[in-house]
């Protein structure tokens, strides 16, 4: 059977470049960057590339480029570095629609004395920067508000926050691991303080990332030992990893047009056909201020793992907020925090698209989706039709 | 991915009996949008007091749906009084087994069927209503409820609960409550398993006590706040007196007094020590975060 791809914002594939990219450092290349040989210190050059590629990307310094585990690590090592550096300050904003790496680091917070203020949304997902600003005080020693929803895809202006962050003294961390790949970004004009990226959202490899630190920006290691990253975060450099993913990072910035535009045009295709085509259905999430690749519909009186097990029949991957799918009894704390109803919030999917789909997978998903929502309604007590 | 049995994909994508019985003689309805997962079941009697057709409507999740399904099978061709004796356990057992977090909807199936019997013996007049004291307020589940659950499947957690009833599975705050239940049933039944709440000291001092407000709060009341999007903060101990600030949602909510003073302070009681009162910190709750002045 088919494998039709919509679960982008989950994990992608893997480029085929970025495979080849990788394949020496495993059985030839395998010395250690520290090491005082010639074999070994080759591989130096190699991370070295990778950190030039992913500041290109970034439009930043390579020094500023800190390699990780992944986008978990990078955001812990940003909430709990900074507040190290910054010990007299006991104040943490975030909002209540940030991934679990940001909020659960944050709310362990709380257990150590720190106020933690999570902001609200609106009903199209979008802040409130006057509420932002009026929480800001000399107090505050890190503002931590995602780039891009990965539930809605929906985008913060991050470049305003920024500014009204710094302009206290506080450091501003973004979790970018969404935007990432999918929308221009260009750190040297921006005051963002910390950035975290994860290489398996953008087609590289699984457990490697980065996290940007700006010159100047004051954040304690998080993982301590040897001296690997500048002393920085501490461990053996996960060399194939990193290799891989600044090759991504290459093919992304040669691929943001087309993110941009055949996989929007594509994402909007679909989104449309599946607004029109079934009623009773609503998108979650501003419509304009939004990621290219990602649409979130609910379907009402339905519910999504349902939804999903039906278009898994056909080979069409997605994802649902929907409280059966959380692990959890509750539908997602994102669409909760957006005040999107119950009714609305347990029959949501995710489709997240990249540029390996094709416009042929988005028509064969836009036929079978409506015959599927229409057999779980009929099923349903709540549609007496 | 669950892990689904071949009977249940099956049932769920090839649903036997679904819609609704013309001049049904039994109605039951359970479940709400709000809760994720809603059943109509109706059936209809032949001359011989047997079931003779039955059919569901469902909203939920793919066991959800299955279960429905083959409730409806199973009841087919049974007496009521035989029908009454099918519990959540047979369901599940029919389906070849249900992931222990989906129980719940073989338990939905049950109150289903003797939710439709009930209101066949009054005469159609009688719709489901709940039975003993709701607990759990977020799904709505009473002791009653919970009781039973306990008792038909032979729990001892506190999660077996959730799994089977989702009782305790949302803000969390009656898990408590849940935990007083199943001791009242299983008595010496609990294994060690449990995970002891902390201990009430005795004598403390000043320091300790201060302490051990600030741990209770962060461990049996700010999760259950959280869960609503509240929160919570201790602003000063006075002898016996406890001021505290609510943020986010809870400052504004309409239940805040009620919260306070039946969470707060008997959680604090409970664990630290029965003399303790609650209060709140006004003029803090208006101006947010000025812990420092």
């Amino acid at each position: 059977m088919r494998t039709v791809y919509f679960d982008n914002n989950a994990t992608t594939k893997m480029a085929e470049e970025v495979l080849e990219e990788m394949k020496p450092l495993f059985c030839e290349l395998y010395g250690n960057p520290s090491s005082m040989h010639t074999f070994g210190g080759q591989i130096g050059r190699e991370i070295r590339t990778a950190r030039e590629r992913v500041a290109a990307l970034l439009g930043c310094d390579p020094s500023e480029i800190v390699f990780t585990s992944g986008g978990t690590e990078s955001d812990n090592t940003a909430i709990k570095g900074a507040l190290a550096a910054a010990p007299n300050r006991r104040k943490v904003i975030t909002t209540r629609v940030e991934h679990p790496a940001v909020l659960a680091a944050c709310r362990d917070l709380e257990n150590y004395g720190y106020t933690v203020v999570e902001l609200g949304v609106d009903k199209q997902g979008r802040l409130d920067l006057t509420e932002l600003q009026d929480e800001i005080d000399d107090d505050t020693a890190l503002v931590t508000i995602m780039y891009a929803n990965n539930e809605t895809g929906v985008m913060f202006p991050i470049e305003k926050i920024a500014e009204l962050v710094t302009g206290s003294g506080a450091v501003f961390h973004t979790d970018a691991v969404q935007a990432v790949g999918k929308i221009p970004l260009n750190l040297t004009k921006s005051r963002v303080g910390l950035l975290s990226l994860s290489a398996h959202k953008l087609h590289g490899p699984k457990g490697v990332g980065v996290l940007y630190v700006r010159k100047g920006t004051r954040i304690s290691p998080f993982m301590l030992g040897g001296h690997q990253e500048a002393g920085r975060r501490a461990g053996t450099e996960n060399v194939p990893g990193i290799v891989g993913l600044g090759k991504a990072c290459e093919l992304a910035a040669e691929n943001l047009e087309e993110e941009n535009s055949r996989v929007k045009y594509l994402r909007d295709k679909l989104e449309n056909a599946m607004l029109k085509e079934c009623p009773d259905s609503r998108l979650n999430g501003h419509k304009e201020d939004r990621l290219p690749n990602t649409t979130n519909i609910s379907f009402e009186y339905i519910e999504g793992e349902a939804i999903l097990l039906m278009l898994d029949k056909y080979g069409i991957c997605a994802s649902s907020g929907s409280a059966c799918t959380s692990g959890s009894l509750e539908p997602s704390h994102v669409l909760r925090a957006m005040g999107v109803p119950f009714t609305a919030a347990h029959g949501s999917i995710r489709f997240s698209l990249s540029r390996y789909n094709t416009e042929q997978e988005v028509d064969y998903t836009i036929e079978k989706v409506p015959g599927i929502i229409n057999h779980l309604r009929k099923l349903s007590p709540f549609v007496t039709k | 991915m669950w892990e689904y049995s071949d009977k249940l994909k099956d049932h769920f994508f090839n649903p036997r009996n679904v819609g609704e019985v013309e001049n049904p003689d039994g109605v039951g309805e359970v479940g709400s949008l709000a809760c994720g997962d809603a059943l109509k079941l109706t059936f209809r009697l032949d001359a011989n007091g047997r079931i003779q057709d039955a059919k569901f409507k469902t909203f939920g999740c793919a066991s959800a749906i299955a279960t429905s399904s083959v409730l409806t099978e199973m009841i087919k061709g049974k007496t009521l009084e035989q029908a009454a004796k099918v519990t959540n356990r047979d369901i599940a057992d029919y389906l070849g087994g249900l992931p222990e977090q989906k129980m719940h909807c073989s338990v939905m199936g049950r109150e289903a069927l003797e939710a439709a019997i009930e209101n066949y013996r009054s005469g159609g007049k009688k719709k489901h209503e709940l039975e003993g004291n709701i607990v759990c307020t977020c799904f709505g589940v009473t002791d009653k409820e919970i009781e039973r659950v306990i008792r038909e499947n032979d729990l001892t957690t506190v999660e077996d609960v959730t799994n089977y009833s989702k009782a305790g599975g949302g803000c969390g705050g009656c898990q408590g409550e849940i935990e007083k239940i199943i001791e009242k049933v299983q008595h010496d039944k609990i294994k060690q398993a449990r995970t002891p709440a902390p201990r009430r000291a005795g004598k403390l001092t000043n320091i300790q006590k201060i302490q051990l407000i600030q741990q209770t709060i962060n461990e049996q009341i700010r999760p259950a706040l959280r869960a609503d999007g509240g929160n919570i903060e201790l602003i000063d101990v006075d002898g016996d007196k406890v001021i505290v600030a609510f943020r986010g949602m809870c400052a504004q909510c309409r239940l805040a007094e009620f919260t306070m003073r039946d969470v707060v302070e008997a959680k604090l009681r409970e664990f630290v020590s029965e003399q303790l009162y609650v209060e709140e910190a006004k003029e803090s709750a208006e101006q947010p975060h000025n812990h420092r002045g």
